[in-house]
């Protein structure tokens, strides 16, 4: 049975490999985790009803935190992703306190200029060490080159994207188990009616920048991870179509639950960017369709809480059937 | 327990609340009646810290808390309902109530079992509650998808849920029937015998004369009257205020 099953493996792995190579899907598979925990940054803030075009911003800072602990001062890598996490976190909550002042589109436009002031940082920011007869470091407009932690460690793609996803598990897991919890709760209901969330004496403050914390925090890791799996990093990178994407997912997905944001990024990067790839550039313009479409048929997003009601319902109903 | 001093209220060059003294007596039922516009809904706000004062204060425990932010003053034992429905509609009926529990006392609890799952007395306060206002059977129903009259019940329930020692009801009874409302009164009788403080603001003039120990009219801003629910009655102020001089010659 195990041979047949090994066999049927091996049958796959050829038909898949018949449509690219396996290199190709891992390297989609490695992007969908990263783009997984940009997008969960950005469903934490979402939560709270605020729409920040900051996690980019974080996202970079993570990336270039990361790659020069690993690259300059040859730290593992897994302490190294949990200072860029922490960096990034404390960045979100230093810029959460004036930026959470304003509301609505203000709020859209501080946070999206935070995160081209943090772009155009990179963009001047060169810190570069001798290391034999080659220059390593951030090397402002030109980018962070050579972080090559995965090939010099012996990692194979197949490794990173198996370590990807672990950390992406993680997150998704502590985020589910975060909805679910009373914590979870509350910063739904910020996000639904903040004077209502005011007067059952919630700090709404506190919260919303504990949310752009935590936030911040997985943009930081995801940044991190990105950074080692691409090995260069460059400001353009982290411009504001990126604050876009990372805001698309949850908003796509929809907010009842962290699997939804899952989806949404396994279609936006998945089906709409490789999957179109053969219609050029014209991907985008579909791309933007959908979500005028989406925001039209599901103004709550493809999941929302009245799914997952009906779901568990239809769940229930199913096993009294059984049981009688 | 309240007392309000000199709360005035300028939105602009309209003078919402016009200098208003009105104190409340700990587990007394206070009325608050007056024509629409006449400044009832602005002093509930007030009250809770949803504006900045333009003059005055508000002394709650003999303490001023009129630099308060609204959390706060939750905190302190001061909760309130809404005038339009504001639930939480995308959580359940039962989550509801569960992030309405911020009284002085949860508060106290440590960080962690506060914001994972609250304590199991409060949990089982919930279950007590949703009971009380006859909501057991909804518990994981959406607060959206409820039918008004639930609705309101939960926002009522909402409001208990933080422990308050001081309610306040911005029209409990708008868009009931009568049944409701005399459940409604029921209910509003049982909080003041738990010793909840009410203050009552509704345009339904029998339940209010039915339930309200005493009774404070506004008009323009300004308090025009305050007696007991007979003698407001009998007030010519107040007459002319809701019917007009002529009505009353």
């Amino acid at each position: 049975m195990y041979s047949d099953l090994a066999v049927f493996l091996q049958r796959l792995a050829g038909a898949i490999k018949r449509f690219g190579p396996m290199d190709f899907y891992l390297g989609l598979i490695q992007i969908i985790g990263v783009h997984t925990l940009l997008g969960l940054s950005a469903y934490c803030v979402l939560l709270t009803g605020q729409v920040s075009l900051a996690q980019a911003g974080f996202f970079a800072i993570g990336a270039y935190v990361a790659g020069m602990l690993t690259v300059l001062a040859h730290w593992p890598l897994v302490p190294a992703l949990m200072v860029s996490a922490v960096v990034a976190g404390a960045m979100a909550c230093a810029v959460g306190f004036p930026a959470l002042r304003v509301k609505g589109l203000m709020l859209v436009v501080a946070t999206a200029a935070f995160g081209e002031a943090v772009r155009l940082f990179f963009f001047n920011f060169t810190y570069q060490v001798s290391r034999g007869n080659i220059q390593l470091g951030p090397h402002g407009g030109e980018g962070f080159r050579q972080i090559r932690y995965f090939p010099e460690t012996g990692w194979t793609t197949l490794d990173v994207a198996l370590f990807i996803w672990t950390v992406v598990a993680l997150v998704m897991g502590a985020l589910w188990w975060m909805d679910r919890s009373r914590a979870g709760a509350v910063l739904r209901a910020v996000g639904e009616d903040e004077i209502a969330a005011q007067s059952t004496g919630i700090n709404i403050t506190a919260v919303k920048v504990s949310a752009m914390t935590i936030g911040g925090v997985i943009a930081g890791l995801g940044g991190g991870i990105f950074a080692h799996y691409t090995t260069h990093i460059e400001h353009v990178q982290f411009g504001i179509v990126l604050a876009t994407f990372a805001i698309a997912y949850p908003i796509l997905g929809g907010l009842s639950s962290v699997i939804g944001t899952l989806l949404a990024v396994i279609f936006i990067q998945g089906l709409l960017i490789e999957g179109l790839r053969f219609m050029g550039d014209w991907r985008n313009l579909l791309f933007g369709g959908l979500i005028v479409l989406a925001m039209n048929v599901r103004p709550r997003g493809l999941l929302d809480a009245g799914t997952f009601l009906m779901l568990k319902r239809l769940f229930f109903r199913n096993r009294e059937h059984t049981g009688a | 327990m309240l007392e309000l001093q000199n709360l005035t209220k300028y939105f602009g060059g309209v003078r919402a609340v016009d200098g208003v003294d009105l104190s409340v007596a700990r587990g007394e039922i206070l009325g608050l009646i007056g024509p629409n516009g006449s400044g009832k809904s602005t002093i509930v706000n007030l009250i809770c810290g949803l504006f900045p004062l333009t003059a005055g204060r508000v002394l709650f425990g003999g303490a001023d808390i009129s630099e308060l932010p609204p959390h706060a003053r939750v905190a302190l034992g001061i909760a309130r309902t809404f005038q339009n429905i504001r639930l939480f509609g995308q959580l359940s009926v039962w989550q509801n109530l569960w992030v309405a529990q911020n009284s002085g006392e949860q508060r106290q609890q440590n960080f962690l079992p506060r914001w994972l799952n609250g304590s199991k007395g409060a949990r089982e306060e919930i279950g007590r509650m949703l009971d009380f206002f006859d909501l057991g059977h909804k518990g994981d129903e959406l607060a959206g998808n409820l039918a008004f009259g639930e609705q309101r019940r939960l926002e009522l329930a909402r409001a208990l849920a933080a422990k308050p020692a001081l309610l306040l009801l911005d029209e409990p009874a708008a868009g009931m029937n009568a049944e409701e409302i005399d459940q409604l009164d029921g209910r509003i009788r049982k909080i003041r015998q738990d010793g909840v403080t009410v203050i009552l603001i509704e345009h339904h003039v029998e339940l209010v004369m039915s339930v309200a120990d005493r009774i404070a009219v506004l008009n323009f801003g300004q308090k025009i009257a305050e007696d007991t629910p007979s003698a407001v009655q009998a007030n010519a102020l107040v007459r002319e205020a809701y019917l007009g001089t002529a009505a009353v010659a």
